[in-house]
């Protein structure tokens, strides 16, 4: 069993402490916007926030943020907004199959609030997410454009 | 013509509204029952391209894949284009291959791949939608008691042009539906275009945005378990035995199966203690044969290939012998082109329910048909007891197509546990391991000049590894593949842009047990630096420029010379570039497409490359969606140029090493170049998009890193040359 805070909610997991939080959130809190790519936290499609900094949950232990502050991809949008950065990626129309991006918005949005202009050079040393479609061109110019916004 | 409501499965139906809807509860909605059921709403479906809903919602049926390539917008455009609807009400939804093989496969094929989403169906999908504009403009005239020539459909409105008087498509769309459809309609001229051609936006972002979209790996279904598999690690080996005991009692743990004669899976609760459990379960493997091959015996193979008698001709003219002969130079070089994962972000999975009366599959497939033949021949079930449901595919570039291992596995696991959904996901490791992998060649290239540096002799020789021979040994020609030879064919769509009096262009096949499959861009890939970076080697032999060696040799070819001139153009070839930055060129033709590539590099201490811009260009006949083949563009270069710096597999004791990404690295935002594209559609035929444009990358970067440094790289990737992409 575990306690943390997801999206808000104190939430109580029925899950071994050993379980990486990815799946926790998955399977036990029913999040699926987290996505699953490698385990080994070389692509950050697992991408969350905890206590607002940028983690990959494919390799955190849930026993380590009990306590903590979760923030996932369904969180992100506040009250029904959408957060800056995904207002960005909608009118930059920035996805092609997807399935990284939830971490990659939650990476960007970590970045955004350290740094609210990124040069390119904080963003090519912050954002190193693997996308295999290639979405990197629209990914820079929607950082830029949500830290306009 | 269908006079009753529609029969779209209530499955196909709910993944369609939720990809614009936004959120629905899917896995709470499926019925399991078996049954096909309606649509919820019985909307009308007036071809079966196109449902219209009472309140003017267009459903645009598509039966290819959407997996991140665009071709979902675009179809629903071409369909839009014709239907003359309001785009704003655009909605789409997959029909089901089962429904496909109830209906006659009245969607036509389902296969997404090869660059053909559009250009093979752009003609019969226009028609569905035309043919029911023409239905719905007659059902407006019927119920006004005027002709059907007085009215005009314009933004899902119809005109009565006398009266002036108008109705809404949801409201006629009904009667429309049991009219019985025009033997034939005229489609627009392309200049009446209004829809197609126009950069809009996808219609399948929202979701991907917030989470809500499903995956195959998110789907839940009620009842579910979760499941995990390890395939015997050398290819055509078998499982000898394993040792359930030692993680049946581990948590979660509901069974430990085999899986056809080479795979062992768990299936527990929750994905992560299969996961766990498949770790710790001891398997004796008998890896056969096939586990004394490694990458330098599969070599030493190819090698045989480059000087062999025997090879299959693919492109021939003149006398190749005879000008070698003759010839005042030669220049000869060797270039190898490795094995490669597709590595989708997604790895395969497949969700299964089985029992005797039925087999379902959900499963992200770029072929929805041959998921279901896949489905038939596991479950042993005929075609109407079986169902797939397509879900959102989280990648697929050519892995999700020919090959349905994961779906056969699936079907495999859950026979074993009749009633009971099976969601079977593989991990990373399994997923690299047991690829179907970009085909392994080398290739001999030996080029002739007469006195006057004029080349009059190309001799092309391939060695390595047939893909069809594997997939789909049926569609060789007396023992040839003619996929061999993309890019360097006489005619067709993947012609070579080059004329040269004496060619020959030929294929000795040596094939591995690694299993080949069609990796995005398939044999263009390394055919483009071979034949490209050959041609900058032949152009710098003469002492010419690249651009004017290369146009000498393609005065026949007006389409190929018209990208190349483009890009060079663009790039300011022939001026000078910024200190310290090299330029290299590229052209092919690719799926029906003309492309073409100057790459602007940097090397640094050697070593280090820096890729600052790629102008690239393509000629796809018709450019149905500007936005999106921008995007394909910058995209299939990332893919390509991944690849090229960084990626193989190599094969050791029969197996493939490289299990993540850590060893199989791709590219990140900071290698990321400039991509400028130039999309110059010239009409009058149909080109693909999601490929043609990834073989010039490489070439581009390769001949802009030898007028950078005066290395000629020859095999890949180039990190075993100690080269960075930075």
């Amino acid at each position: 069993m575990a306690r943390l805070t997801i999206n808000g909610k104190s939430t109580d997991l029925n899950v071994d402490p050993n379980t990486p939080l990815l799946w926790a959130l998955r399977e036990q809190a029913g999040l699926t916007g987290t996505k699953y790519g490698c385990g080994i936290a070389q692509c950050g499609a697992c991408t969350v926030h905890v206590d607002g900094q940028a983690v990959r949950s494919c390799v955190l232990p849930v026993s380590g943020v009990e306590g903590k502050q979760v923030t996932t991809i369904e969180g992100l949008a506040a009250g029904g907004v959408l957060h800056k950065v995904q207002q960005a990626w909608l009118e930059h129309d920035v996805p092609q199959c997807g399935y990284c991006q939830a971490g990659m918005i939650m990476a960007v949005a970590a970045l955004l609030r350290d740094k609210p202009q990124p040069t390119d050079a904080d963003i090519d040393t912050t954002i190193t997410n693997i996308c295999r479609c290639g979405t990197f061109q629209q990914v820079r110019e929607a950082i830029h454009a949500a830290a306009r916004a | 013509m269908r006079t009753d409501t529609p029969t779209i499965n209530r499955r196909s139906f709910i993944i369609g509204t939720a990809a614009v809807s936004g959120g629905l509860a899917l896995g709470l909605r499926i019925p399991l029952g078996g049954e096909v059921a309606h649509a919820q709403d019985s909307a009308p479906e007036v071809t079966a391209w196109v449902v219209i809903r009472p309140d003017d919602t267009v459903v645009v049926r598509i039966a290819r894949s959407e997996m991140g390539q665009g071709t979902l917008t675009g179809l629903a455009q071409m369909v839009a284009e014709e239907l003359e609807c309001d785009w704003a009400k655009v909605t789409t939804e997959y029909p089901t291959p089962g429904e496909s093989v109830k209906r006659k496969r009245v969607w036509g094929d389902f296969s997404t791949g090869g660059s053909r989403g559009i250009r093979t169906s752009h003609d019969y999908v226009r028609k569905g939608g035309a043919t029911a504009r023409t239905m719905l403009i007659q059902a407006a005239a019927d119920a006004w008691g005027v002709p059907a020539s007085e009215c005009k459909a314009a933004n899902s409105v119809i005109t009565h042009q006398p009266s002036g008087r108008t109705v809404t498509y949801g409201k006629v769309a009904s009667a429309a539906a049991k009219l019985t459809p025009p033997a034939d309609v005229v489609l627009k001229d392309p200049q009446d275009w209004k829809l197609i051609g126009k950069p809009l936006k996808r219609l399948d972002t929202i979701n991907k945005l917030t989470g809500a979209q499903v995956y195959g790996a998110d789907l839940k279904l009620p009842g579910m378990l979760n499941a995990t598999i390890k395939d015997c690690p050398v290819f055509g080996g078998k499982v000898k035995s394993f040792e359930t005991t030692k993680v049946q009692g581990m948590p979660g743990v509901r069974h430990v199966l085999q899986v056809g004669d080479s795979a062992v899976a768990v299936v527990a609760d929750t994905w992560w203690q299969a996961k766990t459990a498949l770790d710790a379960l001891p398997v004796v493997w008998d890896e056969g044969p096939n586990a004394m091959v490694s990458s330098a015996t599969i070599a030493e193979l190819l090698q045989t290939g480059l000087g062999a008698d025997q090879a299959f001709v693919a492109n021939q003219n003149g006398d190749v012998k005879t000008a070698m002969a003759g010839a005042t130079k030669q220049v000869d070089a060797v270039y190898a082109y490795p094995f490669l994962n597709h590595a989708p972000m997604e790895p395969m999975n497949a969700t299964a329910r089985y029992t005797a009366e039925r087999c379902e599959v959900w499963t992200p497939t770029q072929n929805g048909e041959a998921a279901f033949a896949a489905t038939m021949e596991a479950s042993g079930l005929p075609a109407d007891k079986c169902e797939v449901y397509k879900i959102h595919i989280g990648g697929g570039f050519g892995r999700r197509g020919a090959a349905h291992d994961y779906v056969t596995q699936a079907v495999l696991i859950a026979k074993q546990i009749p009633g009971t959904p099976v969601k079977l996901l593989w991990s990373r490791e399994e997923d690299m391991t047991h690829g179907r992998y970009h085909p392994v060649t080398q290739c001999r290239l030996v080029g002739a000049f007469d006195a006057s540096n004029n080349l009059t002799g190309l001799h092309m020789r391939i060695s390595g590894q047939s893909i069809l021979s594997a997939v789909r040994p049926e569609a060789l020609q007396q023992g040839r593949d003619p996929l061999v030879f993309q890019g360097l064919n006489p005619s067709g769509e993947f012609a070579l842009g080059y004329s040269v009096p004496n060619l020959l262009i030929d294929h000795a096949m040596r094939n591995t047990h690694v299993p080949p499959g069609f990796w995005r861009g398939v044999n263009i890939n390394q055919n483009a630096i071979y034949l490209e970076c050959f041609i900058d080697e032949l152009a710098h032999a003469a002492g010419q420029d690249a651009l004017e060696f290369r146009r000498k040799l393609m005065s026949k070819h007006p389409k190929h010379l018209a990208v190349l001139n483009a890009v060079a153009e663009r790039a300011g070839w022939g001026t000078p570039a910024p200190q310290g930055v090299y330029r290299g060129l590229a052209q092919m033709m690719s799926f029906n497409s003309y492309v073409a590539a100057c790459a602007e590099i940097s090397v640094i201490d050697g070593n280090k490359v820096k890729v600052h811009r790629i102008v690239g260009a393509t000629d796809p006949g018709y450019a149905v969606n500007p936005a999106q083949i921008e995007r394909q563009i910058a995209g299939s270069f990332v893919y390509g140029l991944s690849a090229l710096f960084m990626q193989e597999c190599t094969v050791k004791d029969g197996r493939i090493v490289q299990e993540n990404f850590h060893t199989f690295d791709s590219m990140r935002i900071a290698q990321m170049p400039k991509v400028e594209s130039i999309i110059m559609p010239s009409g009058g035929f149909w080109g693909g998009i999601g490929e043609p444009t990834i073989c010039v990358a490489a070439p581009a970067v390769l001949n802009a890193f030898f007028n950078a440094t005066g290395r000629r790289i020859r095999s890949f990737p180039l990190k075993h040359h100690g080269i960075q992409l930075v």
